[in-house]
């Protein structure tokens, strides 16, 4: 039952942050240009939230679907729809966008405009390729992010931007080479680009195979998983707070979300064929990403490196291929978007006032700033998956959709949250209550009101999803049930007589 | 001549008028700025009359001369093509003023070519419009002024006469075969008598042979040696010219040279996909190592040709369709790399990456249009040049040339990391020394506007611009 909805909800979704990007054109001033930018993207993020109470959680059939002829000539339409998971995603996108416009109040002094711009076709989007029902407009807004984010980095990032940037677009984009040619390789067998088309098709091991080794090649970049994460820590460390922020929060997202809406139900022989050796790489990465998170002394380095091992969670989560590891990843992925952004801002909030994001010159801030050294060390409880936060309940799913699956698999995982205790517990322990006195910190003030608001909505998060998780549990459980049966689905007949 | 092929003559009318004009004016003292304001205004006519007639439809010259919808359909694209080349051609720099007449006289005598160039169903005349296109541009290139003793105008001159005549010469014996083969230079004819013996030898040899004049255009290897010498001898602005509506030309005569072969002829469509891949590989390769802007659009050029050829790979009339419109979108994109580079470079010196360091704080719309442009090559969306590569491959994977897909998407791989070493130097990077902001006149500026407008309407809306394309195909060499 898709609800009647006269408004076309997700296309002014997308279009209403470009046409709040074509009215920053004309603004004059930087000033005018950050509250705009907040206004706008707080008004979207209203916007959207009507999408979650209007959602029918009872049916894991698309809703608020829109569709529209787009190019005929290609069999490409311009198909919009969201179910259980990519709403999450999409709130989370739209909520996300104003608090990195409040992140980056003062941080962005140069060119404001071009910035705010940037980061408004970058909402666009990405609330773009979480609802495109269609292949090649879910293409289409997956690669237009790839310049924004690439302009953030270069042209607003640290020392070595240029470098980041670089390495952040040419690997991503080999990573679409071979995804558009396994578009076009599916829409050839199903005779269009619909997505929905393409899920549940009788197509032949050998062609699953390989469409499935294309798809995995272009997420794996993008989530990132081990070995393909070393973009990451560059890509975070250069990027200005908002960019890292809306990096980790939502562009490392589309990776699993890809795995979610494209392999699982298109290429589900594949996926079962291939789910042990990625439930390898995610256990590899949990413990890599913790282990090298544990030997840094950069914050924002600490913080990318925890990025890998969360995402090994939630890749875990998804190739288990179980109702609770599904749910468990996409809440594992709502909650690194929450916990980490908030990592993100933390550190960006540290920088800004001593212009070093080293571990050690940043101790002992905590007797400086104590409203920060609260808000801190919630966020790192969270992040370490401490019970009563969010990601307790996220790896808890995981941890436990892995256990029915593999037991081995799941003790070599285990260890990953003890690690990431250690690391985090060691950042906070340094930044809140570390050692000496350091004279530089002297004329530290605490963070105001601008900072508070731009954490506050991510703490009540951390607690919501931490000690009622149920509504978003809810709108997701039938989408994953669907999820689950359709990468169950038996190959057909005649191709599974095949050797 | 009666009125109805009065009206389907009048885009050739207009224009050669305006070159008549124009030839006036070389008569007299070094008149630069009339001759500029009479080529523009010609080409403005032009763009109203090739509008005009979109929907002609007449046969000329006893059969000769073809106005289809086909025809028509580049014609517009070529005058407006035309009138974007004189928005860019503002300041000639590298031309003396005595000779600016001259210049323009050249300019719209070349294009002129082409535009008959798209209507010709005979051999004959078909040689001749493409030889009315080059000869102009022989001229063109070392009309550059000479600086500091250097004569490198020269030496791309007589390399792009040598390599053009060569080529010219090759068509013509590979021509010369298929009228032995038919007894007749009439395309329509010549495309019935050639079914039963298309599978034969000299078919074969002669159609392959019949292409490399137009690859020579297309700058496929291996005929592209002339490209990054000639883009690099060459004005600025002729450059832009040789890069960009030439080759819209040689694809639309490939297109009806192609469609003489039956779909499922596989010689042809292995040498061209062998065409394709050895264009893309050695244009991006090589592509890599260049400090030259000017040099490293040549090759590009040369891979983007070989994307061009992947539309003709499938023999069939999406593939074509697609090539057409994968061109188009390329004049588009190239242009907005030569109005940067002819706006940098103030006294008419080539450009190098270098050279383009910090463009965003120097002038922000040419840093945006250089953006656009350059990311349109190397296929991002929403761009044109996405778009275009997506056609591409849908039509050559369709035909199931899975292979040569791969390359394709192996070498955007490769061709990002140029590309992205474009954008660092304008948009990344601080400029060097002093270097003043770029004042831009308002009509560089409309014309950066038109230029990055279209780039995003092609690859957003592409469908108008493909269905008239494949539409306009739909007829193509029928018998009349």
């Amino acid at each position: 039952m898709t609800p009647t909805t006269s408004l076309p909800m997700l296309s002014l979704l997308i279009f209403g942050p470009l046409a709040a990007a074509a009215v920053a054109v004309l603004l004059p001033n930087d000033r005018l240009q950050r509250w705009w930018a907040l206004i706008s993207t707080s008004a979207i993020a209203a916007f959207s939230l009507p999408l979650f109470w209007r959602f029918n959680p009872d049916t894991a059939a698309f809703q608020f679907t829109e569709h529209a002829s787009w190019i005929p000539w290609l069999k490409a339409d311009y198909a919009l729809g969201i179910d259980g998971i990519s709403l999450l995603l999409v709130l989370l996108t739209t909520l996300i966008t104003p608090l990195c416009v409040l992140a980056s109040w003062r941080y962005i002094t140069t060119r404001v405009k071009e910035f705010m711009i940037c980061f408004l076709i970058m909402e666009a989007a990405m609330v773009g390729v979480f609802s495109a029902l269609d292949a090649i407009l879910f293409f289409v807004f997956w690669e237009s992010m790839l310049i924004p984010m690439t302009l953030l980095i270069g042209v607003w990032g640290g020392p070595r931007r240029i470098y980041a940037s670089i390495k952040f677009f040419i690997y991503t984009m080999s990573g679409s080479v071979f995804l558009i040619v396994a578009l076009i390789a599916l829409r050839i067998q199903t005779g269009s680009f619909s997505i929905p088309g393409m899920m549940g098709q009788p197509y032949t091991p050998d062609f699953q195979i390989w469409v499935f080794a294309a798809f995995f090649i272009s997420f794996a970049i993008k989530v990132p998983m081990f070995p393909f994460h070393t973009w990451l820590p560059a890509a975070h460390v250069e990027a200005p707070t908002a960019g890292s922020v809306i990096l980790a929060s939502v562009l490392l997202k589309m990776g699993t979300y890809g795995f979610l809406r494209f392999c699982l139900p298109i290429t589900p022989y594949a996926t079962r064929l291939f789910a042990p050796y990625i439930l390898g790489l995610s256990v590899i990465a949990i413990l890599y990403g913790g282990l090298t998170a544990l030997a840094q002394s950069d914050l924002k380095k600490l913080v990318a490196y925890s990025s890998v091992g969360h995402m090994g969670f939630a890749t875990l989560g998804i190739f288990v291929l179980n109702a609770h590891g599904i749910e468990g990843a996409t809440l594992v992925m709502i909650n690194h978007g929450v916990t980490t952004g908030a990592l993100f801002i933390c550190v960006g909030i540290i920088y800004e006032r001593l212009h070093t994001r080293d571990l050690s010159e940043a101790a002992g801030i905590g007797k400086y700033m104590p409203i920060f050294s609260g808000f801190l060390g919630v966020f790192c409880l969270s992040s370490l998956a401490f019970p009563g936060t969010n990601s307790f309940i996220g790896e808890f799913l995981v941890l436990a959709g892995s256990f029915g699956h593999s037991k081995v698999l799941t003790a070599c995982a285990v260890p990953g949250v003890v690690i990431a205790a250690a690391y985090m517990l060691r950042m906070l322990q340094k930044v809140a209550w570390g050692g000496t006195r350091n004279p530089d910190h002297a004329g530290l003030t605490d963070i105001d009101f601008r900072e508070i608001v731009t954490l506050t909505p991510l703490l009540v998060f951390v607690f919501w999803i931490g000690l009622h998780p149920q509504p978003f549990v809810r709108v997701m459980h039938p989408t994953v049930l669907h999820l689950i049966e359709q990468a169950g689905a038996a190959l057909p007949p005649a191709a599974a007589a095949l050797p | 001549m009666t009125t109805s092929s009065f009206m389907a003559f009048l885009p050739e009318l207009v224009l050669l008028s305006g070159a008549l004009v124009l030839f006036v004016l070389t008569l007299g003292e070094s008149q630069g700025r009339q001759a500029r304001i009479a080529a523009l205004l010609t080409a403005l006519a032009t763009v109203a009359a090739a509008a005009l007639c979109l929907g002609q439809h007449a046969v000329l010259f006893s059969g000769a001369y073809r106005v289809d919808a086909f025809s028509q359909l580049l014609k517009l694209v070529f005058a407006s093509g035309l009138a974007f080349i004189l928005l860019l051609s503002g300041r000639l720099p590298d031309i003396r003023d005595q000779i600016k007449p001259e210049y323009f006289l050249f300019l719209t005598l070349s294009v002129s070519g082409l535009v008959m160039l798209v209507s010709c169903v005979d051999l004959i005349t078909l040689v001749i419009a493409l030889e009315l296109s080059s000869y102009p541009l022989y001229l063109m290139v070392p009309m550059r002024r000479e600086r500091e003793g250097q004569r490198s105008q020269m030496e791309s001159a007589i390399k792009y006469v040598m390599f053009g005549v060569a080529a010219t010469g090759i068509m013509l014996f590979g021509l010369s075969y298929l009228f032995g083969l038919t007894g007749t230079t009439s395309l329509p004819l010549l495309i019935v008598r050639l079914q039963p013996v298309i599978h034969s030898p000299p078919a074969v040899v002669g159609l392959a042979l019949a292409f490399c004049g137009l690859y020579y255009k297309l700058a496929v290897f291996p005929f592209h040696f002339w490209t990054p010498d000639v883009y690099q001898g060459a004005s600025n602005e002729t450059a832009g010219l040789i890069a960009s509506l030439p080759k819209i030309g040689a694809v639309a005569v490939l297109v009806r040279f192609v469609s003489l072969s039956p779909s499922d002829n596989q010689v042809i469509a292995l040498l061209l996909t062998g065409l394709a891949m050895a264009s893309m590989f050695y244009g991006n390769l090589i592509a890599l190592a260049q400090k030259d802007f000017k040099r490293l659009l040549g090759f590009s050029g040369i891979a983007h040709a070989g994307y061009a050829v992947v539309g003709f790979v499938s023999l069939s009339t999406a593939g074509y369709a697609a090539a057409l419109y994968y061109i188009v979108g390329y004049m588009l994109m190239i242009l907005a790399c030569f109005v940067v580079i002819c706006q940098v470079s103030r006294d008419g010196t080539n450009v190098a990456i270098a050279e383009l360091a910090g463009l965003h704080r120097r002038s922000p719309l040419l840093a945006l249009t250089l953006v656009v442009g350059v990311f349109g090559l190397a296929g991002i969306p929403p761009f044109v040049g996405f778009m275009g590569k997506l056609t591409l491959l849908t039509s050559a994977l369709a035909q199931g040339h899975l292979a040569l897909v791969i390359v394709a998407m192996i070498n955007a791989a490769i061709a990002i990391y140029y590309y992205l070493r474009v954008v660092r130097e304008a948009v990344f990077g601080d400029p060097a020394g002093n270097q003043p902001p770029i004042a831009l006149d308002w009509p560089t500026r409309m014309l950066c506007a038109l230029l990055i407008a279209a780039i995003v309407a092609f690859g957003v809306a592409p469908e108008p611009v493909i269905d008239a394309l494949a539409a306009s195909l739909g007829g193509l060499n029928l018998p009349l």
